[in-house]
């Protein structure tokens, strides 16, 4: 296991090490000399040359790279030329939201699809069968920021206490609130305003969950050892919840797993629906500024991210299914 | 061999092919290929049944409701499904903004097959450090949530439909790459393979014309529901501004200016979001139905 992990990790290095190389050359490919742009149409060659020299742009590019790199080992990920601030800071002062949204919709989509699902499975071949179906059909289907831009207009402006964008505290300062001053009011604000976008982002894997969930129980309430709980006596929904369920969601959780690195890419764009300020509106805004050391950085950034939750979602795997191990 | 007479008793042959029997008795298939055989026919001639023009302005309709098709007792062809912020009729625009929609989709999927079924083949075929190389490219796209390296792509490369559809393209190979790396590892190794290297081809032959003709079934499948896929990445990106640029229309684009006028005028953004939604549903029940008829080891997965 220890030597699975080690050779993860050595591979993770390789793989991030050309993903920096290849956003690197991407934003350098990028048209519009960004110094030009922010000093404007009337800039002397001076001022632009001085600048140029400051930010490091007039040396080669491989030089380029390898500050730029030697640096971000450090945590160093360069000055934003919009804000004149620390790279790395906006990004840390940013990735918890995007954290925070990618959980609260993955607790909305498990919350609502596994239960969904063990009923559809129950009464199998009913309207509640069908509907919840044909709903997880059109769930996997519908992009997901036009179902934050739906939850908006029919949601949001007729239900007074659903804010129509931007965050609440943080989760962590309202649980902070809750347990020193026993004061519930942040925490209910930052719920209110997460739960649409959580909503939103969350509905693709609600529905592949739901849909999940439903086949495999199906599958599993017709083998041989749930046929001897029923012949026991045991009733319904105790062989359904005891003995079935436990096994029905192994395929379950390897697709949540898969999926969540999926919801750090998805909540780029609910961001921007819902004025979240997570790392995907930074990036999209630093995109039409050319604010390209904010661009590479935080595109760098949620690589790492995403990188060590598909190893973590990895490694979970034969935590909860004995019968895998790596070796 | 060839001379010997034939006495056995053959069943008489039923008509019709038997892969297209099997095709048209799942469900999933014809509800798939019928939702995309009308989006193809609505798109294919668009430009001849739109109600209104697509690009009209007209400042007294702007965002105007829904009228529906009969207005007053008398059929009505203005402003079916209302109008958009420049008093535009939506339905008009939807019919034409099918074409870019289907369009992206088929370009994108078709520019990443061609290098991903290239590179899975090769590296497949040849291993060695090719392999390792191509896999470990491969990698490192995949390193990235799809529609954030599509989003860079398309910031270095300018916003445009063709970068958005180049861009796309790239995010999808490494999907279909691996696909067919691991179909050509396994017929690589079976004996028909081998007897076709016997009889003197070369490589290439041996590669693309005997090895892939084994092999498409599940890069047909990947390459059905990537559809879907790719027709939602040009939404969220034309959604972001960096796809399609004005006066071409999209729904993506669509959805972006309906966001302004969300509240008073809701319909805008309703029915854009509705075909992108009823598209992708289309290729994702013909993926799936593809997948139960020709490849059942892929279902497992």
């Amino acid at each position: 296991m220890l030597q699975y992990v080690l050779r993860r990790l050595v591979s993770l290095v390789f793989i991030l090490l050309g993903v920096s190389v290849l956003v690197f050359l991407l934003v350098h490919l990028a048209p519009g000399d960004p110094v030009r742009i922010m000093l404007g149409e009337e800039a002397t060659q001076v001022d632009i040359d001085r600048l140029n020299r400051l930010y490091g742009f007039d040396q080669p590019l491989p030089v380029q790279y390898f500050r730029w790199i030697g640096n971000a080992l450090q945590g160093d990920l360069g000055v934003s030329i919009r804000q004149q601030l620390p790279v790395t800071r906006l990004i840390l002062e940013r990735m918890p939201a995007t954290i925070e949204l990618a959980l609260w919709s993955l607790v909305i989509a498990i919350g609502v699809g596994i239960p969904l699902g063990v009923l559809s499975a129950v009464r199998r071949n009913t309207w509640i069968d069908f509907g919840s179906m044909f709903a997880a059909l059109v769930g996997v289907a519908a992009p997901n920021f036009w179902v934050g831009l739906i939850l908006l207009s029919q949601v949001a402006l007729y239900v007074a206490w659903l804010p129509i964008g931007g965050r609440g505290p943080s989760f962590g300062d309202a649980l902070i609130a809750l347990f020193t001053r026993f004061d519930g009011a942040m925490l209910w604000d930052h719920v209110r305003y997460a739960l649409l976008p959580a909503l939103a982002l969350g509905t693709s894997i609600m529905a592949l969950i739901t849909r999940l969930t439903r086949s495999s129980l199906l599958e599993v309430l017709g083998r041989d050892y749930v046929r001897t709980a029923r012949a026991k006596g045991l009733r319904g929904l105790t062989v359904v919840y005891g003995h079935a369920l436990k096994n029905a969601l192994l395929p379950v959780v390897t697709v949540v797993g898969v999926q969540f690195g999926a919801l750090l890419g998805g909540s780029i764009v609910i961001e921007v629906v819902f004025s979240w300020p997570g790392v995907g509106r930074l990036i999209v805004n630093a995109i039409s500024q050319r604010d390209f050391p904010v661009v590479q950085g935080s595109v760098l950034m949620l690589a790492v991210v995403f990188a060590f939750v598909n190893l973590l979602v990895d490694l979970s795997y034969s935590l909860i299914n004995p019968r895998i191990r790596y070796g | 061999m060839a001379n010997v007479p034939t006495v056995v008793a053959v069943p008489a042959p039923r008509r019709g092919n038997p892969m297209l029997r099997k095709l048209l008795r799942n469900k999933n298939v014809v509800a798939g290929s019928t939702v995309i055989a009308l989006l193809l026919i609505v798109a294919a001639i668009g430009p001849w049944i739109t109600p209104m023009d697509p690009y009209r302005q007209d400042i007294w309709e702007r965002y105007a409701a829904p009228r529906g098709l009969i207005v007053e007792g008398q059929f009505n062809t203005q402003f079916i499904l209302g109008a958009d912020e420049l008093g535009r009729d939506l339905l008009s625009r939807l019919i034409i903004g099918a074409r870019v929609s289907l369009m992206v989709g088929f370009v994108a999927t078709s520019i990443s097959l061609l290098f991903g079924v290239t590179l899975g083949a090769i590296s497949g075929y040849v291993g060695g450090w090719v392999d390792n190389l191509i896999m470990r490219l491969m990698d490192v796209i995949l390193a990235l949530p799809g529609i954030l390296l599509a989003i860079a792509i398309v910031a270095a490369l300018g916003p445009n439909i063709v970068n958005a559809m180049m861009a796309i393209a790239v995010v999808r190979i490494p999907q279909i790459a691996r696909v067919v790396r691991s179909d050509v590892l396994a017929i690589r190794e079976e004996e028909f393979v081998e007897a076709v290297k016997a009889l003197g081809q070369n490589h290439v032959v041996v590669l693309f014309k005997h090895i892939l003709m084994n092999a498409w079934a599940p890069t047909l499948v990947i390459a059905t529901l990537g559809m879907g896929t790719a027709i939602v990445a040009e939404a969220a990106l034309s959604f972001l501004g960096l796809g399609a640029q004005p006066p071409q229309i999209s729904w993506g684009r669509m959805l972006s200016v309906g966001r302004e006028a969300i509240r008073s005028a809701p319909h805008v953004t309703l029915y854009p979001g509705l075909a992108i939604t009823v598209v992708v549903l289309g290729f994702s029940l013909l993926g799936d139905g593809l997948r139960d008829v020709f490849d059942r080891r892929l279902q497992d997965s």
